[in-house]
């Protein structure tokens, strides 16, 4: 009894667990060097970009390096205290290094984000910076009176440390008063929250109009002799292939108010040649491309799933006295549902993310949060709040698939 | 197979070997990128044997920026809007340009005198001054034919879909001009809370017939297919439309707004000397007034007006369509850099806000 449990050996002589033991760890360090080069690429490809750029929605140097008296001052100095002769001498030097160094420009572009108007106030004192001589306060004061402002002086000390959630509260449409507390920015202005709710609502219109659409053409791929179904499918998958500005702007050239259905709709008398409908640079322009562009999302999922299932189900729910209808509520379409969960999950994410479409057949009312967020890349150049904008999206996607596993569960997916 | 892989290696070897010297310069696109090709690039590779590789993008300013900021620089020379040179410079990430490096005009004029004020700034060299008009089709309108800024906004008289440029710079200044604001005071009205208020408010009775672009070349696009009737755009892309391609179109001087283009070098680019090389070759006078040959903009310099002849099809003379010829300026907008460095956030903000509610 006890010889058989002490000493399991190999023919070798080694201890059996041990020699276990090294060899289960040699397949999985060979496993491992197979999945590094991908596990590398994904790393420096993928998550170091993307983790550097959502930095930058909460680390903004550009005004910390450029003014280091002023920081000093402020680290001395908290919050509420009197801005006298010792601040301006900061304010003094810093401006001299910044006219040195050529960053009067940035600097007071991280200031401008906050308060409108003040960057000229950087780059307008520091030209005249080397003159300025003691007592600072009336120099700089001198050359431009709006220093004295307490809301710049508040401003520059948020800034003053390069840790911030300023571009968060942008981005929720928020900012600060002069005394430093958070408010809501006034009504002309907040256009975020209402872009992130009108993504939401479009995205997941198309995702609902797609699982209407992609059911049926699923259903009659998957039912269909082989033979014409593989045939049909190349109908779905030609778009697929076919390059997304190429789809995007024949539906420009089929919806345009002087567009191929608009003729026909006045050749055939429906309406009048003054009457054209307008269906592109607008909402339904974008709710009809995206929809057709994300369709093949839709479609592939369920027809996987659909052909997996079955007809002898429905046949024995028929015999066993089930109407049609029920029969396809009560026993087909449950066994889809895997289908139709990955399929929405896809349409859902990609929808939210999508903005070339948009962009080019949505007109003013068919933006949606990712044409703001590249107009910041892009055009006004502030990346900080296009990387907040970004990352709270990412979140928000996050918090819906983390919603969906606790309902639906994601091992319940199938991808295809 | 093997053939035609050697052929190709030693093909590229040779094409690397040749090209050792090139400049990567980024434009506009379109008839203008066009424009600089004929009149710059070519003469410039024949003379000094640099190739110049040229790139388009919608706004250079924009991978610019991301190039330098990331300290990656491709691109060595860049032509910018007047705002954005005076603002990347201020933020130190363009070369500076002495201007002892521009040759003077033919007559001697150094060329700091030379040039139009304002078109040659710390770190930038303009090369054209150009005009966003208002363009609109002719055989839309059978009666009167509209004239003026405030026509464009008067849908009663001359109904139809307007095309405007999707950002507060130009359509918040057009706007007010169309209000009745004098051009000169534009900026003092616009930087108070009113002006916003009175320029989105004007905006607002034709946006629901407007369709917004975005990219240089739509305008001619939206009013060749009939998609809107008038159109806010620039003026050399308008002249392309209308004697290049014959459309139907008529330019409306009225409030016409006004803003250079100007070469910038940005910090780091990998062939600084070059680009000065280029830059110093292409705004000379003779090669301003020959890009006019391929385009309706006006040249930086005065010494190139006189210089100023036919179109490439050798029968439109080109002094009519400049956005510089008196006749044209009536009433123009000059771009105020400082205002937009100072206010673009603000105004953005409230814009994309207008345009989306």
């Amino acid at each position: 009894m006890t010889d058989a449990t002490a000493q399991l050996t190999t023919a070798d002589g080694k201890p059996l667990k041990a020699a276990l033991a090294a060899s289960l760890a040699r397949s999985r360090r060979r496993a491992f060097l197979l999945v590094a080069p991908l596990f590398l690429f994904v790393l420096i490809t993928f998550v170091v970009p993307i983790g550097q750029m959502l930095m930058q929605s909460v680390y903004n140097d550009t005004f910390s390096t450029a003014a280091p008296a002023l920081g000093k001052w402020f680290d001395e100095h908290p919050p509420g205290s009197e801005i006298d002769e010792s601040a301006y001498a900061a304010l003094a030097s810093d401006l001299k290094l910044m006219k040195e160094q050529k960053t009067s420009g940035s600097a007071g572009t991280r200031i401008n984000y906050d308060i409108s108007g003040s960057r000229s106030m950087f780059t307008g004192t520091a030209r005249k910076a080397d003159k300025f001589e003691p007592p600072y306060k009336e120099a700089i004061l001198s050359v431009e009176k709006k220093w004295d402002n307490p809301n710049i002086w508040r401003a520059m000390r948020s800034a003053s440390s390069p840790l911030t959630i300023d571009f968060y509260l942008a981005a929720l449409d928020m900012t600060r008063d002069d005394a430093g507390n958070i408010v809501s920015v006034p009504e002309g202005q907040a256009v975020y929250k209402m872009l992130f709710g009108r993504t939401m609502m479009l995205s997941l219109a198309i995702t609902v109009i797609c699982m209407f659409v992609a059911f049926p053409i699923a259903h009659l791929l998957a039912t269909l002799p082989l033979a014409k179904s593989n045939l049909l499918m190349i109908l779905v998958l030609l778009p697929f292939w076919t390059s997304l500005l190429v789809r995007t702007t024949s539906w420009m050239v089929l919806l345009q108010s002087q567009g191929v259905l608009n003729d026909l709709l006045v050749w055939l008398g429906i309406i009048g040649d003054d009457g054209r409908i307008q269906m592109m640079y607008n909402r339904t322009g974008t709710l009809v491309a995206m929809t057709h562009i994300l369709l093949p999302f839709m479609v592939l999922p369920l027809y996987s799933v659909m052909r997996t299932i079955p007809p002898a189900y429905v046949r024995a729910a028929r015999s066993l006295g089930a109407n049609s209808f029920v029969a396809f509520y009560r026993v087909y379409l449950p066994q889809t549902l895997p289908g139709i969960g990955a399929g929405a999950l896809l349409v859902f994410i990609l929808a939210v993310g999508y903005y070339i479409t948009p962009a080019l057949v949505g007109g003013a009312d068919g933006q949606l949060i990712s044409n703001l967020i590249a107009f910041h890349m892009q055009k006004s150049l502030n990346w900080s709040l296009a990387a907040a904008l970004a990352a709270l999206l990412l979140a928000g996607i996050l918090a819906l698939y983390w919603l969906y596993d606790r309902i639906v569960g994601i091992d319940n997916m199938k991808l295809g | 197979m093997n053939k035609l892989l050697t052929l190709t290696t030693a093909l590229v070897a040779v094409g690397a070997a040749a090209s050792a010297e090139e400049i990567s310069v980024v434009s506009w696109g379109g008839a203008y990128t066009v424009s600089q090709v004929e009149a710059y690039h070519k003469p410039f590779t024949e003379m000094t044997g640099i190739k110049v590789v040229s790139i388009d993008a919608d706004n250079p300013a924009s991978p610019l920026k991301a190039q330098v900021e990331a300290g990656n620089v491709t691109i060595d020379l860049a032509d910018v809007e007047l705002s954005d040179a005076i603002r990347l410079c201020d933020e130190g990430l363009l070369e500076e340009i002495d201007p002892a490096m521009l040759p003077p005009a033919p007559d001697g004029t150094p060329a700091t005198e030379d040039f139009v004020p304002g078109a040659i700034q710390d770190c930038a060299v303009a090369n054209i001054v150009w005009g966003t008009v208002i363009a609109y089709d002719t055989t839309k309108f059978s009666g009167e034919q509209p004239s003026t800024l405030a026509d464009f906004f008067d849908l009663e008289k001359f109904p139809g879909k307007r095309g405007l440029l999707k950002s507060a710079k130009r359509s918040m200044e057009m706007a007010l001009v169309a209000d009745g604001v004098s051009p000169d005071e534009v900026y003092d009205v616009l930087g108070t809370e009113e002006g916003v208020t009175r320029a989105l408010a004007k905006l607002d009775t034709i946006k629901d017939s407007t369709v917004w672009w975005e990219a240089g070349a739509q305008p001619p696009q939206l009013l060749a297919d009939g998609e809107v009737v008038m159109s806010t755009g620039y003026n050399g892309r308008f002249f392309n439309a209308m004697v290049a391609e014959g459309k139907p179109f008529a330019i409306i001087w009225d409030g016409e707004y006004m803003d250079y283009d100007l070469w910038v070098i940005p910090k780091g680019a990998p062939n600084v000397e070059g680009a000065k090389k280029f830059l110093a070759f292409s705004t000379d006078t003779q090669r301003l007034a020959d890009q006019a040959k391929y385009i309706a903009y006006g040249p930086a310099r005065k010494s190139s007006a006189a210089l100023i002849g036919m179109y490439q099809d050798g029968k439109t003379e080109m002094a009519p369509h400049m956005p510089t010829n008196p006749d044209n300026m009536i009433n123009p907008i000059w771009t105020d850099p400082t205002f937009w460095a100072d206010h673009d956030v603000e105004l953005s903000e409230k814009f994309n806000a207008w345009l989306a509610s």
